[in-house]
């Protein structure tokens, strides 16, 4: 039996804290490793220096699939030789472009195998940063958060929330329309 | 069970006349949909193959004994039996178009469904699937490999589906009213005889709906109800008969 009321209410308390610090702060941080992409992708000198399109480099193909990220083809455009000051392009024109070797991004939003997502069916409907991180107005990327135990990142699109919108929107949630 | 009514009715029409048994669907549809080489091809219980192929029989002695063969996909059934039994919902008949679902993750294995499906185009991965090194350059990216313990059959090479609305958005055409050679399974596609046509059901224009409103078309067991989107023609009356288990002292109706 307690002897006085602190006694109860106290240990209660700082095991209530000590849940909650560690459930919101500690679990996330030992659930998610931390990365940072090969290549310091400067996003802002291509788009506001250089006046470079999203398109010029996320494209669609002639069959309507979409390209995603560009490889060394898209760059040698420019980058056959280091064109200027920052380091991390030197390291990509020697490291990648003369040994004609792709750079390994590592991809936000990467979707398991048997998703199916059409990028032309939403490109009309949707801003691309509604899904995708603004990374247009960075010119260090974002921090890669990959979960330790599926190996997806963090800013992977779960299915609930392509369901959410499919339903909000009016679009079928039959489960061929995403899955293959 | 209510059926659903879809806009769009992606069906099928194999000519049993024109079909010679060579197996090219067969073949195309393996390439196709990544299914693996088999452990041992001679265990007919641990195989699978998307579009089995039958052959018939009219059962008379030489010289009128007559064969005919019969391409077996998934009938994509109007009703199926499989998804109605299915525990865990990982194979749904609610996509416009009325393709089959089936979504591997999802299946826990169970092969009810296996057991369902009167046509037996239901298959099991006894194994996880092996490709000989170098080989795996041929899978296609736009189908899902299976591992073993999960249910897989025909899905009317669903991708090419996805990959014809693709093509239509970037046209600026209507995705939902595709013109009638802009999707084609892989089967019909390389049929060299072209027995094998693919085309939308509900569509009066369209090559299959005017060979299965024909009096030698007939589908598989339609006196279970299934409903396939499946269709098969032949003039020959005995290869009709052997469309539904018609049996010679059968009380009732004709069923071809
Ligand atoms: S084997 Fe898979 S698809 Fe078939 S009934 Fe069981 S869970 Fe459903
Ligand atoms: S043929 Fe079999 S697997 Fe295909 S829909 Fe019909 S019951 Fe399901």
């Amino acid at each position: 039996m307690a002897k006085c009321k602190s006694c109860v209410v106290l240990p209660f308390l700082i095991g209530l804290v000590a849940s909650i610090v560690l459930g919101w702060w500690g679990f996330p941080k030992v659930l998610y490793s931390q990365k940072t992409q090969p290549i310091r992708f400067d996003h802002v000198v291509h788009v506001d220096d250089q006046g470079i399109a999203c398109e010029d480099c996320h494209a669609f193909r002639d069959d309507g699939s979409f390209t995603g990220l560009p490889t060394n083809e898209n760059c040698v455009g420019c980058h056959e030789d280091v064109q200027g000051e920052d380091p991390d392009e030197a390291r990509y024109v020697t490291e990648y472009v003369e040994k004609e070797k792709e750079v390994a991004w590592l991809v936000y939003q990467k979707q398991p195998d048997n998703v199916y997502f059409s990028h032309i069916a939403h490109k009309d409907k949707f801003e691309c940063t509604e899904c995708h991180l603004d990374v247009a107005t960075m010119s260090t990327p974002p921090v890669f958060y990959e979960n330790r135990l599926s190996g997806y990142s963090k800013d992977t699109m779960k299915m609930w929330q392509c369901e959410e919108c499919h339903a909000k929107n009016g679009a079928s949630n039959a489960c061929f329309v995403c899955h293959k | 069970m209510q059926a659903h009514n879809f806009k769009v009715k992606w069906g099928m029409v194999i000519d049993l006349d024109k079909c010679t048994g060579c197996g090219a669907c067969s073949v195309a549809c393996r390439a196709e949909n990544n299914l693996p080489p088999e452990v041992d091809a001679g265990n007919k219980l641990r195989t699978a193959d998307w579009m089995n192929i039958y052959e018939l029989s009219n059962g008379k002695p030489f010289p009128e004994h007559e064969v005919a063969y019969l391409p077996r996909p998934c009938m994509q059934c109007g009703k199926p039996s499989c998804s109605t039994v299915c525990p865990v919902v990982a194979t749904t008949k609610d996509e416009e178009g009325g393709i089959v679902s089936q979504v591997y993750p999802r299946c826990i294995g169970c092969r009810y469904c296996m057991a369902a499906c009167p046509y037996h185009a239901r298959y099991f991965n006894w194994f996880d699937p092996i490709w000989p090194e170098g080989m795996e350059k041929t899978l296609t990216p736009y189908v899902s490999a299976r591992p073993r313990g999960v249910v897989e059959k025909c899905t009317f090479c669903h991708h090419r589906f996805n990959a014809a609305k693709e093509q239509a958005r970037i046209n600026g055409e209507d995705p939902t009213a595709l013109p009638e050679d802009a999707y084609i399974p892989a089967c019909a596609e390389i049929c060299p005889t072209g027995a094998i046509k693919f085309g939308d059901l509900n569509n009066a224009e369209h090559e299959v709906s005017k060979i299965a409103a024909s009096d030698n078309a007939f589908r598989l067991l339609a006196k279970l109800g299934t409903d396939p989107q499946v269709y098969y023609y032949s003039k020959r009356e005995w290869v009709r008969k052997l469309g539904d288990n018609y049996l010679k002292n059968a009380k009732g109706e004709d069923h071809v």
